[in-house]
């Protein structure tokens, strides 16, 4: 394109050990443009990018800034360079005030009143440039996601970056706060400022990037013009061969009442009330989604049916009768006894246990099956049995029962944990996002069991995040909001912008 | 994987590097009191295991180690650390001393396995209430297995010098046992046969270390609560998510960790002094906490590690005994090294050796 573009890496080159997470990768970023980069997880997208930003050091390879080469070594190279990072956790210190939080490493010498009234005057003038209003004084705990992540910008933009890395930067926010982000980026672009958006979401690819940059396995595959290109056509760069976007299912036939939720409200540890009132049922047959930002009191709700939140108050029933008490290790087993499944939404922290062997995460919770060994004993050729089973029904790669699960990628772990799950023939599965962090490949392969699953008859809790699975997946759909259901729509009359209005608590229920 | 090692590197060559080192930093010090640290490692050696009454007592004290170290690894299996093995055995002491000293009446066949329950009873309390506390009150573990192994000094100091006392010494011990309610010598169990074995402590408690360690293995790596109890210690969210009470398992887990470490009095009490004295424990409960991690918390490392200690300090002595310029304290110090490399600094080298044998494998 034209000029000497903003950034370009030349023959970047990085190895861990093994893997070759980047090879020979050529990158060039016009200035003023808005420069996505997709890939599936694992695809060195955020190898790339840290070598960028000064996390890494490339094992070969040159970076040039406006066509000067420049040594990144650490992030304050980077910063050096104009270069600033928004990370997809935000890298923030909560007790702190935003004006705190920005002058965090920056303050201008030993007493701080003067950069302050310094950073106060500046940080006035950026904010009323780019339409990026947050209180400086509130303590960012305080402040929603949205505003953070404008904080996080705001901090980039102080330390003088003209070119701006997001890492995943819409994965927390609603569509409309999205927008808001999308239209506060088309600006800087439109002041000839640079922008790199690494994502996997083709939809937010294709509406604001102007370039876009597919990787796959460590290499650039391809680099096209945004507005000639297609979702297909990136979804195929990605994975190497033809994907099935939308889920192919037919008609719900819901059956009996499985689930029924009462007036649960569930109190937190800091007395914050995280459920206030939740009622709904699930049926035999059905996949009822429930949609809402991160946050909103899903974790809770699913925990709590789970048996491993305590409740305030309301009550659960399964097949018409009430469970125990939740919030209890009994509650938990007897839940499982029930034959109610649940795939948690952080497999790492819940759903298995990072450094036991793949044959011993897949009996979490199930360690007291009888056909795992006899009396106290736990038979390992019994779990490695039941592994291989597993792993066969499922296709978790590599097939090795004794590999450290925290060694398979993050769709083998989690089709491992919806293996075990799927595989005690539950007649209700609560599952918590069940393709975060999850190459397309396995997301597919995922929605596919949960629909076989539906077709069997049985019923399905969903709690996601990502509005396209819900969608896609869910025949009905509930929409949380502080710790209350703020809506309920079937399928064929839900739409993303009406959605979205209810993820943001703006629109009353439907 | 980035810094993994071979598995015969991280087990066999890490721990003997780190050795090298203690033994390297050892020997200068014995240079700068001016002695040959060839002629003393010499003697160290020979100390050890160069005739049979060292064997004897090499491996006495590695049955300590033994002991102390599986309580170590055990609790560390459930993601605590169990510094108040000394606190355990030194209650665990009571239980046996209690046992022997009151139920005598009993024959040999009774009084012997009581005792011994009683010593894994004792000391299996004197754990589960800091497990207890950390538990259900949330004081970690750490403080309160310190607090309790002061706790268990004041009161088998009271106990020893005002209750059980046997009043015609002037030391605070117990009379002797009767000989039918201690655990049999090596040299008792000779002698019935016919025979004349190398004079030393060794006695039958050594068997019940490896019976120990077995049980360990067993326990922790073959039983559905050995399970759960790896799985609080690896991820207590986890746990919960599987039905698995963190709380019961924790407690549990300190209850089986203080009674290993409480089993030390079988040896240390029943079988080498048949009689309790004061301090009998001698920081054998705390040098357990450095077999267990140069052992890798393993059933099998522990025991190789308990070994090596249990060479040391034999050696040690006699290296104190026979150069005179080398005395206890210097012992001492050299034992502290070796437990400087092999427990604190065990990692030191490890990315040296990473290093190495990454490349080793890129040029292969």
């Amino acid at each position: 394109m034209e000029g000497v573009p903003a950034l370009a890496l030349a023959g970047v080159d990085k190895s861990f050990g093994a893997v070759h997470a980047n090879r020979a990768i050529d990158l060039s970023v016009a200035q003023g443009s808005i420069h996505g980069i997709v890939g599936e997880n694992g695809a060195g997208k955020s190898t790339l990018m840290g070598i960028a930003y000064g996390y890494y050091r490339p094992d070969a390879g040159t970076i040039r800034v406006d066509g000067r080469v420049v040594e990144i070594s650490e992030p304050q190279d980077a910063i050096r360079a104009g270069i600033g990072m928004v990370h997809q956790h935000f890298m923030l210190v909560e007790t702190f005030t935003v004006l705190e939080n920005i002058l965090l490493g920056a303050e201008g010498g030993a007493l701080l009143a003067r950069g302050e009234a310094e950073a106060r005057a500046g940080l006035a003038r950026l904010m009323a440039e780019y339409a990026l209003e947050v209180d400086l004084d509130a303590r960012v705990a305080d402040l929603d996601v949205g505003a953070q992540q404008r904080v996080e910008i705001l901090k980039a933009l102080w330390r003088g970056a003209r070119i701006l890395i997001l890492d995943e930067p819409t994965a927390v926010l609603t569509p409309q706060e999205t927008d808001r982000l999308f239209a506060l980026l088309a600006k800087w672009r439109d002041q000839g400022r640079t922008v790199l958006l690494i994502t996997h979401k083709l939809r937010e690819i294709l509406a604001i990037t102007d370039r876009v940059t597919v990787m796959r396995r460590g290499a650039v595959v391809a680099t096209l013009e945004t507005a000639r290109t297609s979702q297909a056509e990136l979804a195929e760069l990605m994975v190497g061969r033809r994907v099935l976007l939308k889920v192919d299912k037919r008609a719900a036939v819901p059956g009996a009442e499985i689930l029924r939720a009462e007036g649960l409200r569930h109190v937190d540890a800091r007395g914050i009330e995280r459920l206030r009132g939740i009622s709904f049922a699930v049926h035999a047959g059905e996949i009822v989604g429930i949609a809402g930002v991160a946050g909103n009191g899903q974790s809770e709700l699913i925990e709590a049916l789970a048996g491993l939140k305590p409740l305030a108050g309301g009550r659960i029933l399964f097949k018409g009768a009430p469970v125990d008490p939740p919030g209890s290790a009994d509650a938990c087993r007897s839940a499982r006894a029930r034959r109610i499944a649940h795939v948690p939404e952080d497999r790492l922290r819940m759903g298995l246990v990072a450094s036991f062997a793949a044959r011993e995460s897949a009996i979490l919770g199930y360690h007291d099956d009888a056909d795992l060994g006899s009396g106290p004993f736990l038979d390992p050729d019994a779990t490695r049995t039941r592994t291989n089973r597993l792993m066969e029904a499922f296709d978790v790669r590599p097939r090795l029962p004794e590999l450290r699960s925290a060694n398979f990628s993050g769709g083998n772990q989690q089709k491992l944990v919806l293996g075990r799950e799927i595989d005690r023939d539950p007649e209700l599965l609560i599952v918590g996002q069940p393709t975060r962090g999850v190459d397309i490949g396995a997301i597919e392969f995922i929605h596919r069991r949960l629909v076989d699953l539906r077709d069997a008859g049985k019923a399905i809790l969903l709690v996601s995040c990502e509005l396209d699975e819900i969608l896609s997946l869910a025949d009905r759909i509930l929409v949380m909001f502080d710790g209350r259901i703020a809506g309920e729509l079937p399928r064929a009359a839900a739409d993303e912008r009406q959605l979205g209005l209810l993820m943001a608590g703006v629109a009353a229920a439907a | 994987m980035k810094g993994e090692l071979p598995r015969w590197v991280d087990l066999g060559l890490l721990p003997a590097v780190n050795l090298l080192a203690a033994l390297a930093l050892s020997s200068l010090v014995v240079l700068a009191i001016g002695v040959n640290p060839l002629a003393a490692l010499a003697i160290l050696v020979r100390g050890a295991v160069g005739y049979p009454e060292a064997w004897g007592y090499t491996l006495y004290y590695a049955t300590n180690f033994v002991f102390t170290g599986l309580a170590v690894a055990v609790a560390f299996h459930a993601g605590l650390f169990n510094i108040g093995g000394e606190g355990q055995a030194y209650v665990a002491g009571l239980g046996a001393t209690l046992v022997c000293l009151g139920l005598d009446a009993l024959p040999g066949f009774l009084v012997v396995p009581l005792a011994i329950l009683a010593a894994a009873a004792f000391g299996a309390a004197w754990g589960a209430i800091p497990g207890w506390l950390q538990a259900r009150r949330g004081s970690h573990v750490v403080i309160t297995t310190i607090m309790f192994n002061f706790l268990a000094s004041a009161l088998m100091t009271y106990m020893l010098s005002n209750v059980l006392l046997d009043p015609t010494y002037g030391s605070p011990e117990t009379r002797h046992f009767a000989p039918h309610a201690t655990v049999w010598k090596l040299t008792d169990i000779a002698a019935r046969f016919g025979f004349e074995a190398p004079r030393s402590p060794l006695n039958a408690a050594t068997l019940l270390a490896l019976a120990a360690a077995a049980f360990v293995w067993v326990y922790v790596w073959r039983t559905r609560a050995g399970y759960a109890l790896r799985t609080v210690g690896a991820n207590e969210q986890a746990a919960r998510y599987a039905g698995i009470d963190p709380a019961r398992t924790i407690i549990a887990a300190m209850a089986i960790s203080g009674a290993l470490a409480g089993l030390m009095a079988v040896n240390e009490v029943m079988g080498s002094q048949q009689r309790m004295v004061l301090a009998f424990t001698g920081g054998y409960g705390f040098v357990g906490i450095a077999v267990a991690l140069m052992g890798r918390n393993h059933p099998v490392g522990v025991c190789l590690a308990a070994l090596l200690f249990g060479a040391l300090y034999q050696g040690g002595s006699d290296l104190a005994f026979e150069i005179s310029t080398i005395n206890r304290d210097l012992v001492i110090v050299i034992q502290g090294l070796v437990i400087l490399f092999c427990g604190a600094l065990e990692n030191m080298f490890r990315p040296a050796l990473a290093a190495f044998f990454a490349r080793e494998r890129a040029a292969a």
